[in-house]
């Protein structure tokens, strides 16, 4: 098991956000989280990469336990992080936002390039200067420059425009089928539950259900998801 | 609809644009200015122009720690001094003929220049690792107060160090020596701190586009997103406040040997303020900034201070114009904006 997230608990001051939330991925594995807003999902993701201190229960990952670890190590042990709203680096360069994160591995700069074409044409220009969609790649980019064993996505495709998007869901199946194992928060689930392996899904900071996508039934979807 | 087209470019020869023209004339006016007076015998503006040469190196070294990452020192005055006083102590038991630690460890002071750098830097350095490993604990307003309170106590300690001259200071009676050439002379000890000038802009401009100045630029901007790269930003922001405060600390050591003097007033919190006026008025992370401001301030300093003491006042004005018109500095108003190629 790549990760293993067991009864999670997190609080932000006094006010409890995570209840108990169970999580497991497998190498090779996409697993997407669901749930609707202010659900902890958010919460789940920052609490596994060390940026929300966990107050109870247990994170593994590759069998070592992160609770505790500053978010740099975190990170360093395999963890690549795309956080929510594209962030880059607004004033350094696309080259420099990759190669400020760059760490020893399969992917190099050029393996990011012919993944998205488009960052290779603009590599001297400033993170602030491109396009919404162009600085979500870049985004996951960053990600990807750390040779992250688990890729961790928030929100990839928020507030992009349907063609920008198309373009990122290819690439995080190519990304998949090159067996990277993905957590993936998401709104859009049409493109988001055929990629995936396993769904989890969470309601007021608990894990409710967890299972393949294909066996989430209507019904589960109207109560959690409000579809 | 998403913005997808490129920014313009300017339409110049490559690797050719306007700042790369701006900073050629500010080096090469840099050169003629002494060039001209050495060649008509007016040995003043000779070091005038290796004053401006010193103050701009002081400056490169504090734009690093500001422009590339974030860490507004005020203590600079401290690494400056520092260098100043390895200078002048070295010197006085060189001269003396004295032993700086008695024996059986037996440190003897020096005349050689070149040694006396790599000890002021090195001091510089371990200053700054002390300093910064406190100092960097802290953010904003918070980093400026603790690195001025860190140059305040090197200040009063260097006023109540009797052996060292103490509030009088000390002088340095005969110019310590480089090997080959009369470091002496003011053309060449002009060229010698031009050429150090360049060897530090060079080594900024390097680290700048390497992977640690990369991660350096992303830990101004924001620390935890360094972090969940995986890059703690604590050791690289101190590894650049110890290169910054190495910089100036060898502009400090320059400073004595062409003053032939070192004073508290090396360290004080004034001359902080200077080296950040060399900084921004040049313009914040503008690789020639410095050099920039450095000239503006020594020649408003030497003409405007001739007809009157209040030339502050006008330097005053050109401060507050840059803050308020001109962010990039006196460089980004004549160069325009950062361009990142």
């Amino acid at each position: 098991m790549l990760l293993k997230v067991n009864e999670l608990e997190a609080h932000y001051g006094a006010a409890q956000a995570l209840f108990g939330v169970n999580l497991c991925i497998g190498e090779g594995e996409m697993v997407a989280l669901l749930g609707r807003n202010g659900m902890g999902k958010s919460t789940t993701i920052n609490a596994v990469c060390q940026m929300v201190t966990p107050s109870n229960g247990t994170i593994e990952f590759c069998g070592q336990v992160l609770n505790g670890l500053p978010s740099h190590r975190a990170a360093r042990l395999g963890l690549g992080l795309v956080p929510e709203g594209r962030r880059c680096f607004p004033n350094l360069s696309v080259l420099e936002n990759l190669t400020a994160a760059a760490r020893k591995g399969e992917w190099t700069s050029e393996r990011v390039y012919k993944l998205f074409p488009r960052l290779q044409e603009r590599k001297h220009q400033r993170a602030n200067t491109l396009s919404g969609g162009e600085q979500q790649m870049l985004a996951i980019s960053r990600a990807l420059m750390t040779n992250p064993k688990l890729l961790i996505l928030d929100e990839a495709t928020e507030g992009l425009a349907p063609v920008v998007r198309g373009e990122i869901w290819q690439a995080i199946a190519t990304l998949k089928n090159a067996g990277l194992s993905i957590l993936i928060v998401d709104k859009t689930l049409k493109e988001l539950l055929p990629l995936a392996d396993q769904a989890v899904i969470l309601e007021k900071g608990e894990t409710v259900w967890a299972g393949p996508p294909d066996t989430l039934t209507e019904e589960i979807k109207d109560r959690y998801l409000g579809l | 609809m998403q913005r997808t087209d490129a920014v313009p470019q300017p339409a110049t020869l490559p690797g050719l644009n306007r700042e790369t023209i701006v900073n050629g004339m500010v080096v090469a006016a840099l050169l003629a200015l002494p060039l001209w007076a050495f060649s008509v015998g007016e040995d003043y503006y000779v070091n005038l122009a290796s004053l401006i040469t010193i103050f701009a190196i002081a400056g490169v070294g504090l734009n690093f720690a500001i422009g590339q990452g974030g860490m507004v020192s005020f203590g600079h005055a401290a690494f400056f001094g520092i260098g100043g006083y390895t200078t002048g102590v070295a010197a006085f038991h060189s001269f003396e003929e004295t032993l700086f630690i008695a024996a059986p460890l037996a440190v003897s002071g020096t005349n050689q220049m070149l040694l006396i750098w790599v000890v002021a830097m090195a001091l510089c350095g371990i200053a700054a690792l002390a300093i910064g490993a406190i100092s960097l604990r802290t953010e904003g307003v918070y980093f400026i107060m603790i690195t001025l309170a860190f140059a305040q106590m090197i200040y009063y300690f260097a006023i109540s160090w009797p052996a060292y001259g103490g509030e009088d200071g000390l002088s340095i009676y005969l110019r310590n020596q480089l090997p080959v050439m009369n470091a002496d002379h003011p053309f060449t000890f002009f060229s010698v701190c031009f050429v150090l000038l360049l060897g530090v802009i060079f080594i900024s401009a390097h680290l700048s586009g390497s992977r640690f100045g990369a991660a350096l630029g992303a830990a101004r901007m924001n620390e935890t997103r360094l972090a969940t790269s995986g890059i703690n930003p604590f050791p690289v922001k101190l590894t650049g406040f110890v290169i910054s405060a190495m910089i100036t600390g060898l502009a400090g050591a320059l400073f004595a040997e062409l003053n032939g003097f070192v004073g508290p007033s090396m360290l004080s919190w004034h001359r902080s303020g200077e080296i950040m006026v060399f900084v921004i008025l040049g313009g914040v992370g503008r690789l020639y900034g410095p050099v920039v401001g450095a000239a503006l301030f020594v020649l408003l300093e030497t003409y405007i201070g001739e007809w009157t003491e209040h030339w502050q006042l006008l330097l005053g004005f050109a401060l507050l114009g840059v803050v308020l018109f001109a962010r990039g500095g006196v460089v980004g108003l004549i160069a325009g904006k950062p361009r990142h190629d």
